[in-house]
């Protein structure tokens, strides 16, 4: 396995660099597209069972469909990483507009009623109070999906553009297990570094949680 | 002063929470709004800051009617208590504190060394204030409450339950610093509570709320127990009234009697226990001009001998009181 | 939008090889397999964990470490050590199907309320009484919702192994992008995503229908 990556650090490194973009992309676009959404679902208490249940049809159509579909929704070519990119972000998107509508709700009510009280107002409220106190279920969230984006890309192998998966697709036409193994080693690593990456942002923008539960 | 003027609160529901309700909460003193759940007390007390909007009537405060007025200024000026705090779990107990005043435009630094003096003010110590809610008890939750709604100064304060979800022994503490607080700062306070004892013990004035969102009566603690306006009143202030409206009544006009020869005394007229054949038993307590009726009764009761001891200034005995005497006190005091 | 391949009568004979519906119930068939052999491992080894809180460490990060895997690599790889076939694939995916399972059995465990517990135990029932009629039954919405999960993992990774030469959807969707037939595709495309919605459908009153309604009136 070290000799592959020795005679192929070009080839991996580029599929790595592809994987890396065409995952944490659409959390970004994701996350700041699923923020509204979710503060509506919230704002607007009909709303909130409806976009529970889109959102879970969303997510619950597989990738390689969306994948495919896309072209035709979008004009794009079918070969374009536009695609990829668009599709992981909708899946993002049903994720985290449901964890942020969530969060949002499980704010203590007399918290709210505090703030109000106290003389703030709507905007600052949210700001200030609200999203603070919803952070640590909203990056619980944002650690799902992006763990499960940077092990969908793969499949957009399947279509020519998939990062580390198309060293899983060349593996198996040559019948070749070295590149197979890197590519989910590199994979799994990936997901793992971001995971922990997110968990350290987490501890250090919501210190309060670490004393959570230590009375009742 | 705080004016409810023929105040009508009807939910979308149908129920009808406050009906015709007319009432005023004197400046600088503390009006407790008591009754059984769903008497429309709670409901009153959130119109005075506009989380809730009468039906019809008008909410005024000294003259102003708070619907005229910005909701989020009127409401930075009014503080606010509520059960188990609400305090913000994402912010230190500084940073609760500083809330308001940052609100109203103070910087950061002013508003978290104000903060900090307060803490004292309240009872906590200076050191909690790092900490987060979760690391607090409940009592110090409450305490931080009560310091997070003094920030901006603000002359009127609301609290609704503020001690109900502490234990006794806690609440018992909070009640004895409420109080001590009240005295030096004369809010204008409307306080919500279910429980009457309570209610007689910290309201300067007390409105009684029946179900149906009527009031029953509004009175002192002291009119309320010598003088229920109906048996519903009666029964909701309790069996043993009597008894519990001596807690006002002070031992200053009380006749005593001279110190009796079997009260063994030290070198400074203090008493120190009755001398009985073959030993001294001690007094079990003593009681000063200021104390309650209550008190002495009470100690004339527990006394082996049936005799309440007066001190001085000093804590020397200056003289009894027995059974009989402190009857004869109540005889004569209800026939004048 | 070319809807031709999906609206060809011919594509939807039950008795021709191939046909829609044929491919269906194939996709089926090897969701089916997949979820009830790794049921069959997850389930015990999760309410075991659950209920002893031996071996948490395991149970918690199963979910997590199972998401990060890429499906395809799993599927390439299997294939690549075992060769092409069934088998492998299937071990591809019952792989997927068991952390979801493993996590959820945990959790809903956890997630109870010990004072519930205590109260089986204090009124006399024993250990597989305490789990099969009071915290498997409670613990059941959280249960199904990893089930839930697994469903969908494995209908979306079914599609893909038809990469690796497995029968079902996938194949219209990996044969129709070999031949640039692109009206294939999409039918592929559309049957399987109304399949996974519809399946997930079915679990989501599967579990209304055996949760207690008891459980359901939170709030």
């Amino acid at each position: 396995m070290i000799t592959y990556l020795q005679n192929n650090s070009e080839v991996v490194l580029a599929a790595l660099r592809q994987h890396i973009a065409l995952a944490l992309i659409p959390v970004v676009l994701g996350f700041l597209i699923a923020l509204p959404i979710g503060y509506l679902g919230v704002r607007v208490p009909w709303l909130y069972h409806p976009l529970v249940n889109v959102c879970g049809v969303l997510y619950s159509i597989p990738s390689l469909a969306l994948f495919v579909f896309l072209p035709v929704l979008l004009g794009t070519k079918i070969l374009s990483p536009l695609n990829i990119v668009v599709a992981l972000t909708i899946y993002t998107v049903a994720l985290l507009a449901r964890t942020v509508a969530d969060g949002l709700r499980s704010v203590d009510a007399l918290v709210i009623e505090s703030a109000t009280a106290m003389g703030y107002r709507r905007v600052r409220r949210l700001v200030d109070v609200e999203l603070p106190v919803a952070l640590p279920v909203i990056l619980a969230g944002l650690r799902v999906a992006t763990v499960a984006n940077i092990s969908l890309v793969s499949v957009g192998a399947l279509i020519g553009v998939g990062g580390l998966g198309q060293l899983f697709t060349r593996g198996f036409q040559l019948f070749y297990l070295e590149p197979i193994l890197v590519g989910i080693i590199l994979s799994v690593l990936l997901a793992a570094v971001a995971d922990l990456i997110i968990v350290l942002i987490q501890r250090a923008v919501t210190p309060w949680t670490r004393f959570a539960g230590s009375r009742a | 002063m705080i004016t409810f003027d023929d105040v009508v609160k009807v939910y979308p529901g149908g129920g009808t929470a406050v009906d015709h309700v007319s009432l005023e909460l004197p400046t600088g003193r503390t009006t407790v709004l008591v009754g059984p759940s769903g008497c429309g007390k709670t409901t009153s007390l959130r119109m005075i800051n506009r989380l809730i909007s009468p039906t019809s009537g008008r909410v005024l405060i000294d003259g102003q009617d708070v619907a005229q007025q910005d909701e989020a200024l009127l409401r930075r000026g009014i503080g606010y208590v509520i059960q188990h705090a609400g305090l913000f779990p994402h912010r230190t107990v500084l940073d609760n504190v500083a809330t308001v005043p940052v609100l109203v435009g103070k910087t950061r630094r002013e508003a978290r060394a104000a903060a900090l003096g307060l803490l004292e003010r309240v009872g906590l110590d200076p050191a909690l204030a790092k900490r987060y809610p979760a690391q607090l008890s409940g009592g110090q939750q409450q305490r931080v409450g009560v310091a997070r709604a003094l920030a901006a100064d603000p002359p009127i304060m609301l609290m609704d339950e503020p001690f109900s979800a502490v234990d006794p022994v806690v609440r018992e503490g909070l009640h004895r610093e409420f109080l001590r607080l009240q005295q030096d700062l004369g809010k204008t306070i409307a306080m919500v509570t279910h429980d009457i004892d309570e209610a007689i013990k910290l309201g300067d004035v007390v409105a009684i709320f029946r179900q149906g969102g009527t009031l029953a009566q509004v009175g002192t603690p002291q009119e309320l127990l010598a003088d229920p306006a109906d048996g519903f009143v009666a029964e909701f202030v309790g069996r043993d009234r009597g008894l519990r409206s001596l807690s006002f009544d002070t031992a200053a006009d009380l006749p005593v009697k001279p110190v009796p020869d079997d009260l063994e005394l030290d070198g400074a007229g203090r008493p120190v226990g009755w001398r009985k054949t073959n030993e001294t038993v001690p007094t079990g307590g003593t009681f000063t001009k200021t104390d309650s009726l209550r008190l002495v009764t009470d100690l004339a009761i527990l006394s082996p001998v049936g005799i309440a001891v007066r001190v001085g200034e000093d804590g020397a005995a200056d003289g009894v009181v027995r059974h009989r005497d402190l009857v004869d006190h109540l005889e004569a005091r209800r026939s004048s | 939008m070319n809807l031709s391949y999906l609206f060809d009568i011919t594509h939807w004979q039950l008795d021709t090889a191939g046909s829609i519906p044929q491919l269906i119930l194939s996709h089926l068939w090897y969701v089916f397999l997949a979820l009830a052999i790794g049921t069959a491992i997850a389930l015990p080894a999760g309410l075991y964990i659950g209920h002893t809180g031996r071996g948490s460490f395991l149970a918690i990060n199963a979910g997590n470490a199972g998401r990060s895997l890429p499906t395809l690599g799993l599927l390439m790889l299997m294939v690549t050590l075992l060769g092409l076939g069934l088998l492998p694939v299937l071990i591809a995916l019952t792989v997927l199907v068991i952390p979801p399972i493993l996590t959820s059995a945990y959790a809903g465990l956890r997630s109870l309320d010990q004072r519930v517990v205590d109260a089986a135990r204090g009124v006399g029932m024993r250990p597989w009484q305490v789990l099969f009629k009071v915290e498997l039954p409670m613990a059941l919405p959280v249960l199904m919702s990893g089930v839930r999960s697994a469903a969908l993992q494995v209908v979306a990774t079914a599609t893909v192994a038809a990469a690796v030469g497995l029968g079902g959807l996938g194949r219209l969707l990996i044969d129709g992008l070999a031949v640039n037939d692109y009206s294939r595709v999409l039918a592929g495309a559309i049957v399987v995503a109304v399949l996974a919605v519809l399946l997930d459908l079915v679990l989501a009153l599967t579990q209304r229908w055996i949760v207690s309604p008891g459980l359901r009136v939170t709030r």
